[in-house]
């Protein structure tokens, strides 16, 4: 039992997390800062799964979470090798100025 | 007030409030450092939450070995500064209007929560979120998807080092 804290108020501060994440992506154009964002709604949602796992009494939301965060661990291994990769034949990382399929 | 009330309070405050220092920061080092703050706050509600061992794998994995890897990139790159002007002008005004959408979705959503999973936490089990806990469940229902996850880090690991070789002789 937390007294004064509910379910709402978790999914509440969640969903402004998300937000703030998608508002990153949305507005930054440095890569980095954009991967950084994706990572922040990674977590808002994680933090709706440990809620609603505490919530439900199911431990399997935590165990999605565990997962959650290994899958973020590998992508960001990757997504990183991927922004080294485009700054190597670029010499930047603004987002702005990787548009070739622009057309 | 709660105390419990005001430490979610607290929590919250510094977790949107260093998302939006992160969102805002010019400086991408400083960003990150503001990413580690969130991470940290979001650490102590999971442990609010009754969930101890993933909240010490958030601050493990998280805030110690993703974000310092961030770290690494950005200073190995120095790009700490980069960003051009926006090439749309109405791109910051569409998007907060984007996220504004968002947002009302996200409060309708949690203010519309079936039944009784909207109201307050009821009682859970002694040791529950405990490794112990976490493990046995890990390990007998979950054990095909933990599995499958260890390759996933190793395709994950091939591909970093695959994208980040020098190609000389080209």
């Amino acid at each position: 039992m937390i007294p004064g804290v509910s379910m709402t108020h978790i999914l509440i501060l969640s969903g402004v997390l998300f937000t703030l994440g998608t508002l990153g992506v949305l507005i930054r154009r440095n890569a980095i800062v954009m991967f950084m964002s994706i990572e922040l709604m990674l977590n808002a949602s994680n933090l709706a799964f440990v809620g609603f796992a505490r919530s439900m009494g199911a431990l399997s939301g935590q165990v999605f979470v565990f997962f959650v965060i290994a899958v973020a661990a590998a992508e960001v291994a990757v997504g990183l090798a991927l922004i080294v990769a485009v700054y190597r034949s670029r010499s930047s990382i603004d987002v702005d100025r990787v548009s070739d399929l622009k057309g | 007030m709660t105390v419990e009330f005001a430490i979610f309070l607290s929590l919250a405050a510094v977790a949107v409030g260093a998302s939006i220092a992160m969102l805002v920061s010019r400086n991408a080092v400083y960003s990150a450092l503001f990413l580690v703050i969130v991470l940290f706050a979001i650490a102590v509600l999971f442990l609010l939450l009754s969930a101890a061992f993933i909240a010490m794998v958030q601050v493990a994995i998280y805030a110690g070995a993703i974000m310092v890897l961030f770290l690494f990139v950005i200073m190995l790159l120095g790009t700490e500064n980069v960003e051009s002007e926006p090439s749309h002008p109405w791109q910051f005004a569409t998007a907060l209007v984007l996220s504004f959408g968002l947002i009302i979705q996200f409060l309708i959503v949690a203010n519309g929560l079936p039944g009784e999973s909207g109201g307050d936490f009821g009682e859970v089990a002694e040791g529950f979120g405990s490794p112990a806990g976490i493990g046995t469940l890990l390990f007998e229902e979950y054990l095909i998807p933990f599995e499958v996850t260890s390759l996933l880090l190793l395709a994950a690991m091939v591909g970093a080092i695959v994208l980040t070789r020098w190609e000389r002789s080209k």
